[in-house]
């Protein structure tokens, strides 16, 4: 998973400066660039990372599929490319096909509830469904008698209501009112899994993010000057991105170890519990603290449409919310290390 | 410029986990046999030269050292088990852990063959307690302003003044100290300074007085030197030149598990406190130290992952320490918050109560010891490109 000699991460890397620069997205006054850019990842296989090379996927190592979404975040990636890896994921593991284009899944978190019912249709009301809008099927994981069944539906045979994000992008409330699934069967994969990637999955995105606010927060120190200085140079400065520097190497470090953990095959144990719910608090709080230091690094700048930094701050704000915030899967955590007894602490940490 | 800090999600291999198994066996036979007890031990008592001998019979000092000065040739991942299960454990580690961390290796690298054949045995062997003479009354945190000076005489240098916060200086039998042997100069101010093996127990006019802490607890020293005299074969590596050796020693100082395991049982009392059915306030609370203390382990895993390969992690070293040390520090604060709504006639409350109170009081010197958070961020801006 080292960048230098991973064919896939140069990829991702190469496309997204070419064509996901943020300045430019920000400056751009229509969405052209959403298609150029979309194409070029479908293309290059980039969204079926996680879809094995039978099913005309790329069949990936599960850490690559993560480390395009470091990268993706170090982009503030404007498109469901995480989504799709994740729908794509589901898909794959169920044994169903995987269409092209963009794909969200539903539902993302431990409230909402969708049932398969006897004609096999389903029924239930999904919220905060990334991108819910933009994409033409949505992946569901729904619930019939005690079993789980994983359906691919058609978006326009549900009824959308729009929410945005913190990022303005979308949040939606889907409806599913006796919707017929294109694809649906039996799956082994649970709510507790789908929750546990799309946890990590906004993990290597903050991180990503993170470390690119640290990095403009650092350029952009040594540029501004006041009182005769680059800020670059005032003490109190350079502790806050020092203080910015450990976040974000917190938040990388705490979802690669998330990545790693999946990418051997214990994500769904106890282990992975540990590793992903930690990662989740961990990255969720790394992302506040961070976006408030790069924001009070650039000063009024930070805090206007065209500045770059927004575009950041506001996806740490949305996805360290997504698929439980950090008091979700803190309160979680804290009741299984309760559950299994104080001498078992700390034999469970190191065992990590 | 781009800033890349690297942490690579390395694992401990299994040689290291086997281990780890062996030295907790070990710790409970101790405890068993009644050499310490980690509640007792948690609140002081922390210096057993039996102890530090039967951790050298075991081969858990010196691990990574050559087998021709008593060391064991072992990885630096497997010292990282050792460390962090003796820490945990509140084991009278005083005795051997400061010359098995730096004083050891700082010998390894810069001593005279005679010196490293005679010392470094006695270290591994755990018959050998050092300190470290690095701060001055007039100076801490600023290293190269040191002033106790060493003047040249024949054979050997002597040495006057004082060094102070100089921790067991009285129970130790050597201390590597920083003194001047010249000016600094306007192209360099880290110029002029020395690294010296001190032998306390042998050499004359050294007098050691104690400096009591907040807790009673006499740890700290003042270490006043009137005309000491130490032999030239004494010195370690280039004279005016100890600036050039200080810097790798840090990742190692900084990155090891003790940087964040110092309060460690106040987590494991408030997990016994809260009982196995928290309020979901309390498991909020509980969830959010444990993720803290999963990723800092992870990192320092990392750091020394990256020791054991050769490279030179210096700026992940200070993240980890300045992240391990604010986290450790804050823990008994957050306990005392978690636990409010225990009632005092719980039976684990009296326990936790006692260690809380102890943790409180250590809490404020985590932050200064071995490098301030203020010298740390110092060192992260350096690596970030600001100074």
């Amino acid at each position: 998973m080292n960048g230098s000699d991973n064919i896939i991460i140069n990829t991702t890397a190469k496309i997204l400066n070419d064509l996901c620069d943020p300045q430019t997205i920000n400056n751009s006054n229509d969405e052209k660039w959403k298609s150029t850019l979309w194409s070029a990842l479908e293309e290059n296989g980039l969204t079926r990372a996680w879809v094995p090379e039978e099913f005309n996927g790329v069949g990936a190592d599960v850490a690559d599929g993560f480390e395009i979404l470091r990268i993706a975040g170090q982009f503030a990636i404007p498109v469901p490319i995480a989504e799709t890896l994740l729908a794509g994921w589901l898909l794959s593991e169920t044994g169903l096909n995987v269409p092209d284009g963009m794909l969200s899944i539903a539902p993302v978190n431990q409230h909402d509830t969708v049932m398969l019912d006897e004609n096999d249709t389903l029924t239930g009301t999904a919220h905060q469904i990334p991108f819910g809008r933009d994409v033409a099927q949505v992946v569901v994981l729904a619930e019939k008698s005690g079993q789980t069944f994983l359906a691919l539906v058609n978006r326009e045979d549900c009824i959308l209501q729009q929410y945005d994000s913190h990022a303005s992008e979308p949040r939606d409330t889907i409806e599913f009112n006796r919707v017929s699934p294109v694809q649906c069967a039996e799956t082994k994969v649970t709510r507790d899994h789908l929750l546990r990637m799309g946890a990590a999955i906004r993990c290597s995105e903050m991180g990503g993010a993170l470390q690119h606010i640290l990095n403009i927060a650092v350029q952009y120190s040594k540029e501004r000057e006041a009182f005769g200085r680059p800020i670059s140079k005032f003490q109190a400065v350079q502790h806050n991105l020092a203080q910015l520097a450990g976040e974000a190497a917190a938040a990388v470090s705490a979802a690669s170890s998330a990545a790693d953990t999946i990418n051997s095959g214990d994500g769904f144990n106890d282990a992975g519990f540990l590793e992903i719910a930690s990662a989740k608090i961990r990255a969720g709080e790394a992302a506040g603290k961070g976006a408030a230091i790069g924001h009070q690094v650039h000063g009024a700048i930070g805090y206007t449409t065209e500045h770059i930094l927004h575009r950041y701050t506001q996806r740490l704000w949305s996805w360290r919310d997504d698929f439980g915030g950090e008091s979700v899967w803190a309160v979680a955590l804290g009741e299984f290390v309760a559950a299994n007894g104080a001498d078992q602490l700390w034999p469970t940490i190191a065992a990590r | 410029m781009t800033v890349n800090i690297r942490f690579d999600p390395i694992r401990l291999p299994k040689i290291c986990q086997d281990l780890r198994h062996e030295v907790r066996d070990f710790l409970h036979e101790e405890e068993a046999a009644g050499t310490f007890d980690r509640r007792e031990n948690a609140m002081g008592g922390i210096f057993n030269k039996e102890f530090s001998r039967k951790v050298g019979a075991k081969g858990w000092i010196g691990m990574s050292w050559p087998k021709k000065y008593g060391g064991h040739e072992r990885t630096f991942l497997e010292r990282y088990v050792v460390t962090e299960e003796m820490r945990v454990a509140n084991a009278p580690v005083r005795g051997h852990f400061t010359a098995d961390r730096q004083s050891g290796p700082i010998i390894l690298k810069l001593a005279d063959e005679d010196i490293k054949a005679d010392i470094l045995p006695r270290i591994a062997a755990g018959e050998c307690t050092f300190c470290i003479g690095m701060s001055e009354p007039s100076n801490g945190s600023d290293l190269f302003a040191a002033r106790v000076k060493a003047t040249k005489t024949d054979g050997g240098w002597l040495i006057n003044g004082s060094k102070i916060w100089t921790s067991y200086a009285h129970l130790a039998d050597y201390m590597i100290a920083l003194f001047r042997t010249s000016p600094c100069t306007k192209e360099n101010r880290r110029h002029g300074l020395t690294n010296f093996l001190v032998d306390l127990k042998n050499f004359n006019d050294i007098k050691i007085n104690p400096v009591v802490n907040l807790r009673g607890q006499h740890e700290f020293n003042e270490v006043v030197f009137e005309d000491t005299f130490i032999p030239d074969q004494y010195v370690l590596g280039e004279i005016d030149g100890a600036w050039k050796q200080a810097t790798s020693e840090l990742a190692y100082e900084r990155s090891g598990p003790e940087r964040f395991l110092e309060t460690s049982y106040v987590l494991f009392e408030l997990a016994q406190v809260l009982g196995k059915q928290p309020d979901s306030r309390a498991a909020e609370g509980l969830g959010r130290l444990v993720a803290g203390l999963h990723t800092l382990r992870r990192m320092s895993v990392s750091v020394n992952g990256m020791l054991q390969a050769g490279e030179e992690p210096t700026i992940q070293g200070s993240l980890v320490k300045d992240l391990g040390t604010i986290w450790e520090q804050e823990l008994p604060a957050k306990a005392r918050d978690l636990a409010t709504f225990v009632p005092p006639g719980n039976s684990n409350r009296a326990s936790f109560d006692a260690l809380l109170n102890y943790g409180i009081q250590v809490a404020p010197k985590l932050t200064i010891q071995g490098g301030t958070t203020e010298v740390l961020r110092g060192i992260i801006a350096r690596g970030l490109g600001l100074r």
